[in-house]
């Protein structure tokens, strides 16, 4: 076996290896641990896609002891789950350098090591999610970021966020639950906890008929709690308290990674154990694709009339989760590769957003948008960075939003009733986050006249004089440059990453 | 129909367990009693899935006399799998209690609403 | 009687401000409810349908009988040397999940950690208990009213020699600020009858538990349930003897370096292990002889890196609420 086949593995182990050295140690050599351990990381899965893509490597299992499947754990190695990686470490890396500054204004020092301790098993376990090739497997390190995620909420220790906290607790359990509950009852009829033989008996039981209504409520549960987990719509209630109230680090990695971490093992589950067809037979994804939709517009319309800066982002977020749960509901390979897509557009552009407005607000005080007047004057990077953040999630051509949209479209198109219902909803949601997002962009960039500073000062002077701390370092820069150069590069130069999604795709099955 | 309820009593009995703490976590507004819901869901599942892996007249999966033959004990996979679940169980309990002594420190109530209510008006 | 009325007429007072402020909220939580129980429903129904076309319990003819469940009955005890098959299973073929399990228990410490540390000084005032004035005014002011009460009781306990830690602790709570207290202030009173029994009681506890690690490969047990035991043991001489006494063998510098160094060995032995496994290299590790304690090859080490993690994650779970800090 060639050595670069033991790079998720060492990807896995090092995140977690660095998270408990770091808990003897203090508060700065812990930040420059997590900081190597995540671009080593980066590098290692970066290598991986090179090899398994532009080399041809394809895909491969990698025994997690000494004995082989159906007896032992394994991951699974490819190049999706390559790119996967890439995406989280990417983030992750560039979350943690360009918000250092952010962390140590929020958080006390003596827990800023334990918050960097739960990056890196967060991140890990995100690693491990996606490379992972076993159900329970699975639901074990669900529980690892379920729990850092909260972790990462509370970690200000405001009223607010412990409150946030605890709801997000309350309804990510019960997605655990009811996921479980799945994983058991999958055990039960097929004998195995591993993806590949499951596929294989579930093949078989669809091909003699057997256990067809329980696959289909098996299907239905482990969707509905991962669905839950990821904050679908009837389930987004605390997405905008706990990204808006949070420090800005966890606003990126909780918007941006641990809920895709969600929906990667989703599709994974489709297409690794119970095999896209049978999904598709069950009528399960039609009920995905309208709560998809649902939450696409509902998340456009309380962002138009959220006031503050953060939840506006937040109440974003929600249409972009609705986004990626409709690309899969199309139910077609071009659709879940849309997703996929949109997954990684989405995660670069709203860790640019959230990075960006760091500067402009500090999440413990509302920052009203119309107070934001004149602020590009002030802070030039960042309004621009924000400005072309804002351009991308919009859909303006040269951004990833812009390809991510057009893929989804073109994978809606040629489905009949289905393709209306998802042109409409693209066409209203984007006039929206035109709307609401280009509202900050120009409140930002016009001169503040006289009389309106006039009258801000009076109505609601704190607020506009808010002390917000400098997050600004050369680090801070360097985060905002690169998340805006992968931006374009995936505007741009969309093709090679959309072959390695479909060859990965089919690699899957 | 009533075979069908005698073959699978286990699992009925811990489908309604499951689904009381289900409606528990949904509907109570005291911390304790949502603690409590979560419990019983939790302890439901492994209910489940310890039976699965029973065999009538056959013992616990410890070798004794050297015997490993198959047709001796019972499946060993369920009971390992509970074991796991046991230890996240523990976990995800202490830190919400561990957040509910918090939440009661700063509001002075266990009741979520009510303290969501306080926490929006900050 | 009094101070809840008044507690729970503020707390209504707070509702009905907030409801007749947008009107909608009351409907929104009548539907929310209605919506909700229209899911439990739908949940029971699919579950209950689900469950009665499952395979029986209890036959051996399942689908999950298997050549899995056989492989490991069969040749567990031959291919990792534990007695305990459950044992073999968990911390040898499928030893991933276990260790993802182990930092679980890690990731929650950690939490809990963040949430129940006092660090004292500029960061009690951050972490802000009280912040909010009109419940401290609310509390103030129904201690002002069991003052009298509390003073009673005060000199009574003054007089029969045990009511000095409550007075201390009735002053505290009047004047709701923890940073300067005192670490008597958490030490719990001397019980005579608790004392004499816990001495009898803890070594048998210890024992018990460490007997349980380490025979996890031969018996029922194993690293978790015996780290449990030792770590109730540990809360049981706190609670007898005070934080002064268990702090001269259990304090935060020991759990912390216990901790990191039992679940470093964990993480070394297992990426080893999974490292040779998957490179199919030869691990070197002896198996034993079956049913001897020094057997199973790393089965007995790990289970003692989990019990030492266990012991120490219950009884600082147990300080932090107590005290705020381990």
């Amino acid at each position: 076996m060639e050595f670069i086949k033991n790079f998720p593995f060492f990807s896995i182990m090092l995140g977690m290896f660095s998270a408990i050295v770091s808990s003897v140690l203090g508060a700065k050599a812990a930040k420059y641990v997590a900081r190597t351990a995540l671009f080593i990381i980066m590098v290692l899965s970066g290598v991986l896609l090179w090899y398994t893509y532009a080399q041809g490597g394809g895909s491969y299992v990698f025994i997690m002891g000494h004995f082989p499947a159906p007896w032992g754990n394994e991951i699974r190695g490819g190049s999706l789950e390559a790119l996967f990686a890439v995406f989280v470490s990417f983030i992750a890396f560039f979350c943690v350098i360009g918000g250092s500054k952010a962390v140590e204004s929020d958080i006390e020092e003596k827990k800023q090591s334990l918050f960097y301790i739960l990056v890196m098993l967060m991140t890990s376990s995100l690693i491990a999610m996606c490379y992972t090739n076993d159900l329970f497997t699975g639901y074990v390190f669900i529980e690892i970021n379920t729990i850092a995620g909260c972790g990462l909420i509370m970690i200000r220790q405001t009223g607010k966020s412990i409150v946030t906290a605890v709801r997000y607790m309350v309804i990510s359990l019960m997605g655990s639950g009811l996921f479980l509950i799945g994983v058991t009852m999958l055990y039960t009829i097929t004998g195995h906890l591993l993806m590949s033989p499951i596929q294989e008996t579930v093949r078989e039981l669809a091909a003699t008929g057997d256990y067809s209504t329980q696959l289909t409520i098996i299907i239905g549960l482990m969707t509905v709690g991962l669905a839950i987990k990821s904050g679908l719509f009837p389930f987004h209630m605390w997405i905008p308290d706990a990204y808006g109230q949070s420090n800005v680090v966890s606003s990126c990695l909780l918007s941006s990674v641990v809920s895709k971490g969600y929906i990667f093992l989703l599709i994974k589950i489709y297409f690794r154990t119970l095999g896209f067809d049978i999904v598709k037979d069950s009528g399960v994804l039609e009920v995905v694709f309208i709560f998809g939709i649902a939450g696409i517009i509902i998340g456009s319309l309380m962002a138009l009339r959220e006031k503050s800066l953060r939840r506006m982002i937040a109440y974003s977020s929600i249409a972009q989760i609705g986004y990626v749960y409709m690309g899969i509901g199309l139910g077609s390979l071009a659709g879940v590769a849309a997703a996929i897509f949109h997954i990684l557009a989405h995660g670069v552009t709203k860790s640019l957003l959230f990075l960006s407005s760091a500067e402009f607000t500090d999440g413990s005080h509302a920052r009203r948008i119309e107070s934001l007047k004149g602020e590009a004057s002030q802070h030039k990077a960042s309004a621009l960075s924000y400005a072309i953040g804002a351009f991308s999630i919009t859909g303006f051509p040269l951004l990833a939003g812009f390809v991510s949209k057009l893929l989804l479209g073109g994978a809606a198109i040629g489905l009949r009733t289905r393709q209306w219902f998802a042109l409409i909803a693209l066409a209203i949601s984007t006039i929206l986050n035109a709307f609401y997002f280009l509202r900050t962009v120009v409140f930002m960039f016009i001169a503040p006249s006289e009389e309106h500073d006039a009258e801000i000062d009076i109505e609601k002077g704190p607020e506009k004089f808010v002390s917000i701390i400098n997050v600004r370092n050369p680090l801070y820069d360097l985060a905002l440059l690169a998340l805006i150069a992968v931006n374009f590069i995936l505007g741009l130069f969309s093709g090679p990453i959309i072959d390695v999604i479909n060859e990965g795709l089919g690699l899957f099955s | 129909m009533l075979e069908l309820i005698h073959d699978n009593i286990n699992d009925l009995v811990s489908v309604l367990l499951f689904v009381i703490g289900f409606a528990d976590l949904l509907f109570q507004k005291n911390m304790i009693k949502k603690i409590i819901g979560l419990n019983i869901m939790d302890t439901a599942v492994y209910l489940l899935l310890a039976s699965q892996g029973y065999i009538a007249g056959r013992t616990a999966p410890i070798v004794v006399d050297g015997i490993t033959s198959t047709e001796a004990y019972i499946n060993p996979i369920p009971s390992g799998l509970v074991l796991t679940g046991i230890v996240v169980s523990v976990s995800v309990t202490a830190l919400m209690l561990s957040m509910t002594i918090r939440m009661y420190k700063k509001y002075h109530s266990l009741d979520l609403d009510y303290c969501l209510l306080k926490s929006r008006e900050e | 009687m009094k101070k809840t009325n008044g507690k729970k007429l503020n707390k209504r007072n707070v509702k009905e401000n907030i409801s007749s402020k947008n009107g909608l909220s009351k409907r929104f939580e009548s539907t929310y409810r209605v919506l909700s129980a229209i899911m439990i429903v739908l949940l029971l129904g699919m579950l209950v349908v689900m469950i009665l076309g499952m395979p029986p319990i209890g036959y051996a003819q399942n689908p999950d009988n298997n050549e899995v469940a056989a492989r490991y009955i069969e040749s567990g005890l031959k291919e990792t040397g534990a007695v305990n098959i459950v044992s073999g299973m968990i911390l040898d073929y499928r030893a991933f999940d276990t260790f993802g399990e182990s930092c679980v228990l890690f990731v929650a410490t950690i939490c809990v950690t963040i949430m129940l540390r006092m660090d004292g000084g500029a960061n009690s005032s951050k972490a802000g208990e009280d912040e909010n004035p009109e419940a401290v005014t609310a509390l103030k002011k129904k201690e002002d009213e069991d003052t009298d009460y509390e003073d009673g009781i005060t000199a009574i306990k003054t007089r029969t020699g045990r009511g000095v830690s409550r007075s201390r602790r009735v002053e505290h709570l009047k004047s709701h600020t923890f940073e300067n207290v005192d670490s008597s202030f958490f030490e719990p009173e001397h019980d005579t009858i608790l004392q004499k029994c816990a001495k009898f009681i803890i070594p048998i506890i210890l024992v018990f538990g460490v007997y349980i690690v380490l025979n996890g490969h031969l018996s029922p047990g194993g690293g978790f349930s015996g780290g449990a035991v030792i770590g109730a043991g540990f809360i049981l001489y706190l609670s007898a003897f005070g934080f002064e006494d268990t702090e001269r063998f259990m304090n935060a510098k020991v759990i912390k370096w216990v901790t990191f160094g039992a679940l470093l060995v964990y993480c070394l032995a297992k990426s080893y292990s999974f490292f040779t496994g998957a490179n199919h290299l030869e691990s070197g590790i002896p198996l034993g002889t079956p049913g001897a304690i020094l057997s199973s090859g790393l089965i007995l080490i790990l289970n003692i890196c989990v019990g030492m993690v266990v012991a120490c994650t219950m009884y600082s779970f147990y300080a932090l609420v107590r005290r705020g800090r381990i």
